[in-house]
């Protein structure tokens, strides 16, 4: 395996999967986005848990997201809050609005920051940070 | 107020200094701040009864108000630590008159006292989780996500989160105890270096050391102290909850619905407050917890602190000591004490004429608790 060393240093940031988060974790090894969706109210959501944020119920299945969603807002960090991002300074976190409905954070590498904006469309894009574990981020989806 | 019988006040509040204190421990911005507040009432420690705290930010101590009481000789009927946050001091003085009410004590002291600026700063920028890759780190990044946002759907703008920034600096610079003086300009405002964009660093409120206290007794035993008692006249409660970006509207805060509840309790409105102490520990926050409080229209926040409207002997003042922003970046107690002494007419420069009616907002997390609550002479 292969590892970009610009994403390296992220790999501390990498929690230990539980039972429960292990499926999404899996699936960006697999280079796919995985989220939970509730078999009884169709809801998609995340992070996961054993139940449906919305009804309750237990009957939580695992399903392959598209990975597309538009960015609903989004700041540019310039503060070195954290070493592992030192290099990275300024970069972009966005919070995305999924086509499947759950929201999530996601930084955006190797972009202009002025090119980002509100309402754009954005891809996940999956990146091996260590031997053991891929990430995701988001990137400009290509028109 | 709605609920109770009688009717209840604020009759001592204290504070320890604020800014860079390393000679004062966690423990002791507690002990101090409380101590200033019981002889600010004329009381002694062998009056207080009640001891309620907020968790300490920096660090997370069980059983923390019990520690409080036994570094002031106390042994307490009611104690507790409340975790709402920067909403905690108003919800702990919610919890206070209910002891009261039931006469299971009889003087209740309040506070938060920490050292985050020369302790641990460590909690304010900790990894979120799961979350930690997404490179969010710190309450700025997250409030920055809500002031984006805010911009885009109500075109409010630099220029307007600024108006924010300079005019609680110009309170502050009316206030001895302010850890920021200095008038500021606009343009100093837009040297200020980024931090994470909308944000720039005059947008943020600093990390503080400092504490700060009050008492609260019912309206009897008020009225045997020397100084005059400021009555609480509403509280309420609002709290979004959910971690911030998942919620429907980014732009929205508990104040709507803390803020109605509280006017609902006291029987008052926006249009009969004389002035706000409003928790300000970004720009952009105040502008939303104006807009739902009702002051202004959803979306005119920025509009509102135009032509030093907020400023006092403006249409409204608003942070009349120069709030988190200026006079320290502490979790909302302060705002309490400020509202206290504006009431009692001890503001000095600062003081706002008639200021009989008084509006304390306080929220924590990333507006994810609010409370309110309203004071007046009585």
């Amino acid at each position: 395996m292969t590892i970009d060393p610009t994403f390296a240093p992220l790999a501390e940031l990498i929690p230990d999967p539980t039972d429960i988060s292990e499926p999404f974790w899996k699936g960006l090894n697999d280079k796919t986005l995985r989220l939970q969706r509730c078999g009884k109210c169709d809801t998609h959501q995340h992070p996961p848990e054993r139940f449906c944020y919305s009804c309750g119920s237990d009957s939580i299945e695992w399903a392959t997201a598209s990975g597309g969603g538009e960015v609903y807002s989004f700041i540019v960090v310039h503060q070195p809050y954290h070493a592992a991002f030192r290099d990275r300074i300024p970069y972009v976190v966005a919070t995305v609005q999924l086509d499947e409905g759950p929201r999530m954070l996601g930084a955006i590498f190797d972009v202009d920051p002025n090119s980002i904006s509100i309402g754009m469309r954005v891809q996940a894009r999956i990146e091996t940070v260590s031997e053991q574990q891929a990430a995701l981020f988001f990137e400009a989806e290509v028109q | 107020m709605k609920g109770f019988e009688g009717r209840y006040c604020i009759v001592g509040v204290g504070q320890t200094p604020y800014g860079k204190v390393p000679e004062i421990s966690q423990l002791g911005h507690n002990v101090l701040a409380i101590r200033n507040a019981i002889e600010d009432a004329g009381l002694t420690t062998n009056d207080i009864d009640g001891i309620l705290t907020k968790a300490p930010t920096s660090t997370f101590p069980m059983l923390w108000a019990p520690k409080v009481a036994e570094a002031l000789k106390i042994t307490p009927k009611v104690t507790g630590t409340l975790d709402q946050a920067g909403a905690s001091n108003i919800g702990l003085i919610q919890y206070a008159i209910s002891a009261l009410a039931m006469g299971q004590a009889n003087y209740i002291a309040i506070s938060y006292g920490d050292n985050p600026r020369s302790g641990t700063r460590a909690s304010y920028s900790r990894p979120r989780g799961d979350d930690a890759i997404a490179g969010l780190f710190g309450a700025p990044s997250s409030y920055a996500m809500i002031a984006r946002r805010h911009m885009y759907e109500y075109g409010t703008t630099h220029d307007q989160l600024a108006n924010v920034a300079i005019a609680h600096r110009h309170h502050a610079s009316m206030n001895p105890n302010a850890v920021f003086q200095e008038p500021i300009t606009r343009e100093d405002y837009e040297n200020s270096r980024f931090v994470a964009e909308p944000f720039r660093l005059l947008d943020c409120c600093p990390v503080s050391d400092g504490g700060a206290a009050y008492i609260i007794t019912t309206e009897e035993r008020a009225k045997d102290l020397e100084k005059e008692p400021v009555y609480i006249e509403g509280i309420g409660q609002g709290h979004p909850s959910w971690d911030f970006f998942r919620r429907d509207d980014l732009t929205r805060s508990g104040a709507a619905i803390s803020g109605e509840a509280a006017f609902q309790n006291a029987g008052l409105g926006p249009k009969d407050i004389d002035f706000c102490e409003i928790y300000d520990c970004f720009t952009v926050v105040p502008l939303i917890t104006l807009e739902e409080y009702g002051f202004c229209k959803k979306g005119e926040g920025g509009a509102f602190y135009e032509d030093q409207r907020t400023h006092i002997g403006g249409e409204l003042p608003v942070n009349t000591s120069g709030g988190l922003l200026s006079e320290t970046g502490m979790p909302g107690t302060q705002l309490v004490v400020e509202a206290v002494r504006q009431i009692r007419g001890e503001g000095g420069p600062r003081q706002v004429k008639n200021a009989e009616v008084g509006l304390v907002s306080q929220q924590g997390g990333i507006m994810t608790t609010h409370a309110t609550m309203i004071v007046s002479k009585g």
